[in-house]
């Protein structure tokens, strides 16, 4: 039998009906709702008279438009509130599990979801969000969908999607004291540009990956739509089966060992051909930072900003100008030291436990600086409760920082939490597009030790020692 | 889904790279204003100062380009976020097709759920466009024949997955079509509850 990639692998075993040119109808093993697409798509099928099809693989929680301020509910941010009652509503009406805030099983969709063991090896998972593909280190197919796919999804439990090429990129070496998956990732995007990945499902391999935790594989996966990629995945293996076992909905007893049994086969197979291979020397990889207005303008933090000369193509010249502009930043200087007005931790790319206690023992026993607005937001319910219980609540609030309740929060600013124009925030989210944190607002995408250093600092720093 | 056969006017030229679409709306908007009133907030970043005042070199806000059905881009518009309402957005603004050398993944699906047409072409074959309609000149883009025709009366080929132009042409959704196939599904499920069993979850008790 012909040599096949993990992408055929979980592709192919989800195949209801083949068609023509690499199109397929997919069957939907998981979609996540939450409080903007998710209401979204059960307003437009329930518009046109139509039901989920199966509500007991559809699970619902309202992150990105609820308030993080401490003491919350649901109407604290009032337009936020209409988006939960509806989402409340519906899925009661269709008989979804809703998991509310203030919950166990609350969070950002793409935090909770693994963490309730509801996304496992081998499943399909969609979500009215580009950063589903966080879920594909769990070794799943995950990627993000508009509301009007969701609503095909929910209505049919399929989808037809045309089967991306394959990449593969191999992390060799060794990652040096300090650096994290962040950095790894933010670096790839730097060498290969925000398009590479456009039309490629991608698997991450090599002996890096396997060293990483599945927290840090998370933020790996997380960061593949930034360069283009719906999907990115990593097979499982035993770190993975580990995280996933006793998790509340995974499954138990009998059923778990025909699990393990089935997800042992979910790997490429050793002659594998891929489309594209990319191989990655981790050891080269520094403490990241970006400078400009997309994921691919990164540096390592004792970099200088690239600078603008006519040697350059015309296209990259203007986009370098552009971003150095809107970032209130000087072509050739060095970015370090430049001062920074909020630090912002949060997010479905670092906002897990680790993260947090990553960016704790950067500040344990200081201060962030005078002019410093910093916030903590946790990625679940369940994060804050155990960070809580290891008392990084108090660490952060003795820093200084604000210590807040879960939600995507300033990392989308949907639910009111925006910067003010002109503010530098160095943030531990996704994207640093122009005005994502709110009009005018500058983003520099860091690691959670690099954003804490960076509070204590007040200006932009790296993060010493491991 | 309204039905796209021709679409003819003037381009809006927007040649910039990696348009996001955060740029294209903002997320506040979504949930604050009316599907059909997203066109006066797109691209707002780039449409309006400081000051909020319209910036006059923004096609948007040119009398000639002000209602441009046709918009021009550079590569990877539309990455980013997977937010349906940028294409809602730009159906808003009256845009009904957008020529780029290459798009987001997500954004270009949900294109075609929304009956915009996505065309790509090749970055000097966009440039030749731009240069031929920098004064409100029209296009004529035909979808059944997958050709635009240029002021100069010129034609430039472009290819589309031949499942999707269908679609477009057809104005068909795909919801009703999938639905026929519900005894196949059915089926399918079945089988995998053999198969996968832990991947079925109990139905949750009523709340």
């Amino acid at each position: 039998m012909k040599a096949r990639t993990l992408l055929d692998k979980l592709w192919d075993s989800h195949v209801i009906q083949q068609y023509e040119n690499g199109w397929a109808l997919l069957h939907i093993d998981r979609q996540l709702l939450h409080d903007l697409s998710g209401t979204a798509s059960l307003n437009a099928l329930s518009s046109r008279g139509l039901g989920v099809h199966n509500p007991e693989l559809v699970y619902a929680t309202p992150d990105h438009a609820v308030s993080s301020a401490p003491g919350r509910d649901a109407f604290t941010y009032e337009t936020g509130g209409k988006l939960w009652k509806r989402l409340h509503n519906l899925t009661r009406q269709e008989n979804i599990r809703f998991f509310d805030i203030g919950q166990q099983g609350h969070g950002i969709v793409h935090v909770m979801a693994p963490e309730l063991g509801l996304v496992l090896p081998g499943l399909t998972v969609i979500c009215g969000d580009s950063h589903t593909c966080t879920n594909g280190a769990l070794g799943a197919l995950a990627f993000g969908v508009g509301s009007s796919e969701l609503a095909h999804a929910l209505a049919t439990q399929t989808l037809k999607q045309r089967k991306p090429k394959s990449m593969r990129i191999r992390f060799e070496g060794m990652l040096s004291a300090g650096v994290t998956a962040k950095d790894l990732i933010l670096y790839t995007i730097g060498r290969l540009g925000v398009a590479a990945g456009t039309g490629y499902a991608i698997e991450y391999a090599g002996p890096v990956v396997r060293q990483l935790s599945m927290e840090q594989r998370m933020t790996l996966c997380n960061l593949s739509i930034e360069f283009g990629a719906k999907m990115g995945f990593i097979a499982p293996d035993k770190t993975t089966f580990e995280y996933i076992k006793e998790r509340q909905y995974a499954p138990k007893e009998d059923m778990w060992d025909q699990a393990c049994e089935s997800w042992d086969t979910l790997s490429s197979d050793a002659d594998a051909r891929f489309d594209r291979e990319v191989v990655i020397d981790a050891s080269k990889v520094g403490q990241m930072i970006t400078w400009g207005i997309s994921p691919e303008h990164v540096i390592a933090i004792d970099q200088n900003i690239p600078d603008v000369d006519e040697s350059l193509d015309d296209s990259v010249r203007q986009a370098r100008q552009t971003a150095s502009e809107y970032m209130g930043l000087t072509p050739g200087a060095p970015l370090a030291g430049t001062p920074v007005d909020r630090v912002f931790i949060g997010s479905c790319t670092n906002a897990r436990l680790s993260d947090l206690v990553e960016a704790a023992q950067v500040i344990q026993g200081h201060h962030v600086a005078e002019h410093i607005k910093a916030w903590v937001v946790p990625g679940s319910e369940v994060v804050k409760r155990e960070a809580q219980a290891l008392g990084l609540d108090v660490v952060f609030k003795n820093a200084g920082f604000e210590w807040r309740e879960p939600g995507c929060s300033m990392c989308v600013a949907a639910n009111g939490e925006v910067g003010q124009p002109g503010e530098r925030i160095v943030s531990t989210t996704n994207r640093n597009f122009v005005g994502r944190q709110g009009p005018g607002v500058r983003t520099h995408l860091a690691s959670p030790r690099v954003a804490a250093a960076c509070a204590l600092a007040g200006v932009i720093t790296g993060a010493k020692g491991s | 889904m309204e039905k796209i056969r021709i679409i003819q006017g003037c381009v809006a030229n927007l040649h910039r790279d990696n348009l996001d679409t955060d740029t294209i709306i903002r997320i506040e908007r979504l949930s604050t204003v009316e599907r059909s009133e997203l066109g006066r907030y797109a691209f707002e970043a780039l449409r309006y100062g400081k000051n909020k005042e319209a910036d006059p070199s923004f096609p948007y806000n040119q009398a000639v380009f002000a209602h441009a059905p046709i918009l021009t881009a550079g590569k990877n518009f539309g990455c980013g976020s997977s937010r349906e309402g940028a294409v809602w957005a730009l159906a808003s603004l009256g845009v009904r097709c957008v020529i780029a050398p290459s798009f987001g993944e997500i954004f270009h699906n949900n294109c075609f759920q929304n009956g915009l047409l996505p065309i790509v072409l090749p970055e000097d074959e966009v440039e030749s466009i731009e240069s031929l309609t920098g004064n409100g000149e029209a296009l004529t883009v035909n979808l059944e024949a997958q050709q635009i025709l240029l002021p100069n009366n010129k034609i430039i080929d472009f290819q589309m997955d031949g499942r999707r132009r269908d679609a477009l042409l057809e104005g068909r959704d795909d919801i009703e079509q999938t639905l026929m196939l519900d005894e196949q599904i059915r089926a399918w499920q079945t089988q995998d509850r053999q198969a996968r069993p832990w991947v079925w979850l109990e139905i949750a008790k009523k709340q």
